[in-house]
């Protein structure tokens, strides 16, 4: 790899299996496809947003990237250093930090709010006199006055105050890239609003890089750059936030946008939106595992997995579905030669 | 920024912070008011009568045994054949005297640094042994978790009393004996319950920042998991010492534990069993000691467990 890589993070082929026990001994009788096979990449600046179903994977990839589960396979580069080779965890875990759903679970109930921000530096080496200094400062970033705060016991802050506690937490040891698993979900509309707009402050004036997932739609179309749509533990389409809720490619994204709440009851639905539950990751669907639920699925979408490509349009856009595959033997795909030949590319 | 949120916490009496607050007044700006947790349990326990009461009968029977050899006691071995089973009340004895003719209060203080220290001993014991276990087991999960934990069961499987019997039994009568079987018979129970309070906390997303913060496994057991255990355990290990009194006791009865002429209340009451119906009271002292001491510990147990349940 080359030493100044253009992207902060970069993920190949990252896989998790969650093994499922059962008997007296505990042997893995079946695995969860939680991440199967999931490449991206983030460039330093940029918010890549994550939207999928629950259960679609998002948290796992999220644990995955920092480390808190091991990844059966898959390499995760960071500025371009193989993390594990040429980049300690332990490293890794100072520029990448993550920021949890739960605003109270990830707060320890018995430790003061400024004890809970200043751990990570006071881990790190910092005198625990500076490091609640820090935590005092990181409190006045995020919005609340220190004086007031820095004493009080999660339990006896809003939900709002919390999730503010949580990101002076991720913060307080420099990270480059930040993880936001479900940050704002949780909180009600008006502090939702307020705390986004608290994080693209924060992203503005400290440099980072966000990989922020969520299920709300809205709002990853509000603070992200690009956007990561995820299926069963499975990148279905990937690309410039403009492209992906503009021009989608993948029927899933297509049935994602469309099943969203509108404003407007005037904006006509073109497409079927999405029934039903995702199937279970335990035995996903053979081939692409969206065609249960995909109205154009058709027998080669049975029998071969779409694999992530280009779609035309917008640069950096890229699609898995045999539609957008010239010549993959789908019926609304351009053909491979001018000809009709419908040699298959391999 | 605004922050509309923030003017609108207020406190309770229930949080620890409260304390000396009135009810849902507004937390002043600039002025620190939360306390530390620990000390917000202090100040609910001093306003809890019962266990504040236990806690000073409790005081009174450990200043008691400990001052014992110093206090103006009749020495609780002399037998006087001349004087057995005096009632309660006679001059000289004041509770009375045994079927040897010692002196009933006297044997019962003394009896009490026995009895306190194999119903504190052992669970102290049980609680470092069983702690360690429970908190590599919990944090650790997976194989290691599944080995310590089937060990346990297995132990867990047998009534308590039925156990210490049994291990007693084997290793041979005698006071360390019973207390290294009440020990052994403690460590299961103790172990399961850090265990289970561990897991749970082990999948709570603030361990995972913690791991996210690169701070070492020791490090997170300390600042993260042992102070949120030790509320529960605590409350546990009082209720184990009111069990533990009762097993020693059991023990000394069966003939397992403190032997003749020592002062222990289960002896006691093995000894004073022939005589009850010659003096039925004096019978039934050592039997009312076991019963106010381990009352005591386990209102205590109810009292600490209500003072730490802070509502979240
Ligand atoms: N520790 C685990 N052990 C076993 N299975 C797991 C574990 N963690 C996640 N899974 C499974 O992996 C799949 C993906 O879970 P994940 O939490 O990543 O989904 P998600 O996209 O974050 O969903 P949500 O939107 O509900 O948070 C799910 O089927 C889940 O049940
Ligand atoms: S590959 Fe086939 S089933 Fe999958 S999304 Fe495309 S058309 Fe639908
Ligand atoms: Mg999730």
């Amino acid at each position: 790899m080359t030493a100044a890589a253009p992207h902060i993070l970069s993920v190949q082929r990252l896989q998790k299996y969650f093994p499922v026990r059962s008997g007296l001994l505990g042997r893995a009788s079946a695995w969860v496809q939680a991440v199967d096979d999931v490449s991206f990449e983030i460039a330093a600046g940029e918010t890549l947003g994550v939207v999928g179903e629950s259960g679609c994977g998002k948290s796992t990839t999220g644990r995955l990237l920092m480390r808190l589960i091991e990844p059966d396979a898959g390499q995760i580069r960071f500025e371009g250093k193989l993390v594990g080779r040429d980049l300690k965890v332990s490293d890794l875990r100072r520029s990448m930090q993550m920021v949890f759903q739960d605003s109270y679970a990830s707060l320890n109930p018995r430790l003061a709010v400024a004890d809970s921000i200043a751990f990570g530096p006071q881990t790190h080496g910092m005198p625990r006199e500076r490091a609640i200094g820090r935590a005092r400062e990181l409190l006045g970033m995020v919005g609340l006055e220190p004086s007031q705060f820095e004493r009080r016991y999660p339990h006896e802050l809003s939900g709002g105050q919390r999730q503010r506690v949580n990101f002076a937490r991720a913060l307080a040891l420099d990270p480059k890239l930040i993880i936001l698993d479900e940050a704002v979900s949780a909180l009600d509309k008006s502090v939702e609003a307020q705390v986004l707009n608290l994080l693209v402050e924060l992203k503005k004036n400290l440099g980072l890089t966000y990989l922020f997932i969520s299920h709300d739609l809205n709002v990853v179309q509000y603070v992200s750059d690009r956007v990561l749509v995820m299926y069963l533990g499975k990148v279905a389409e990937v690309g410039p936030v403009d492209a992906i809720y503009g021009a989608p490619q993948h029927p899933y994204t297509r049935a994602l946008l469309d099943s969203r709440p509108s404003m407007d009851p005037e904006i006509r639905v073109e497409h079927p939106p999405l029934t039903g539950d995702p199937p279970n990751p335990i035995n996903p669907p053979s081939g692409c595992r969206f065609r249960t639920r995909c109205p154009h699925a058709e027998a080669v979408c049975q029998t071969q997995e779409p694999d992530l490509r280009p779609a035309h349009g917008a640069p950096g856009h890229l699609v898995a579905c045999h539609m957008r595959r010239a010549g993959s033997g789908h019926s609304q795909a351009a053909p491979l030669v001018r000809f009709g030949d419908r040699e298959p590319s391999r | 920024m605004s922050n509309s949120e923030q003017s609108t916490v207020r406190v309770s009496l229930d949080t620890p912070g409260a304390v000396g607050s009135a009810p849902g007044m507004d937390v002043p700006v600039g002025y620190a008011q939360a306390r530390s947790y620990w000390r917000g349990v202090f100040h609910r326990v001093l306003r809890d009568r019962v266990t504040i009461g236990c806690t000073l009968v409790l005081g009174l029977l450990v200043f008691l045994a400990i001052a014992a050899p110093v206090l103006p006691l009749i020495d609780p071995d002399v037998a006087n054949s001349g004087d057995r089973l005096l009632p309660i009340g006679s001059p000289g004895h004041l509770l009375g005297t045994d079927e040897l003719g010692r002196d009933m209060l006297s044997r019962l203080i003394h009896g009490a640094r026995l009895s306190l220290l194999m119903g504190v001993g052992p669970v102290a014991v049980a609680l470092l042994v069983g702690g360690v276990l429970g908190l590599t087991a919990g944090y650790l999960g997976g194989r290691t978790n599944m080995i310590i934990m089937r060990i346990t069961d297995v132990f867990y499987a047998f009534p308590s009393i039925l156990l210490a019997v049994a291990i007693a039994g084997a290793l041979g009568a005698g006071i360390t004996n019973a207390l290294v079987a009440i020990t052994i018979v403690f460590i299961p129970p103790i172990t399961r319950v850090v265990e289970s309070v561990t897991t749970q906390l082990r999948s709570m997303d603030f361990i995972d920042a913690a791991r996210a913060s690169g701070a070492s496994t020791f490090s997170i057991i300390r600042t993260h998991i042992l102070g949120n255990v030790l509320g529960p355990v605590l409350v546990y290990a009082t209720v184990l010492v009111s069990v533990a009194i009762v097993i020693a006791a059991g023990l000394s009865f069966i003939g397992l534990g403190a032997s003749p002429p020592e002062a222990e209340w289960g002896l006691m009451l093995n000894t004073l069993r022939q005589s009850i119906f010659l003096a039925p009271w004096i019978s039934l002292l050592p039997g009312l000691m076991i019963f106010i001491t381990s009352m005591c510990f386990n209102l205590i147990s109810d009292g600490l467990r209500s003072a730490m349940d802070v509502r979240y």
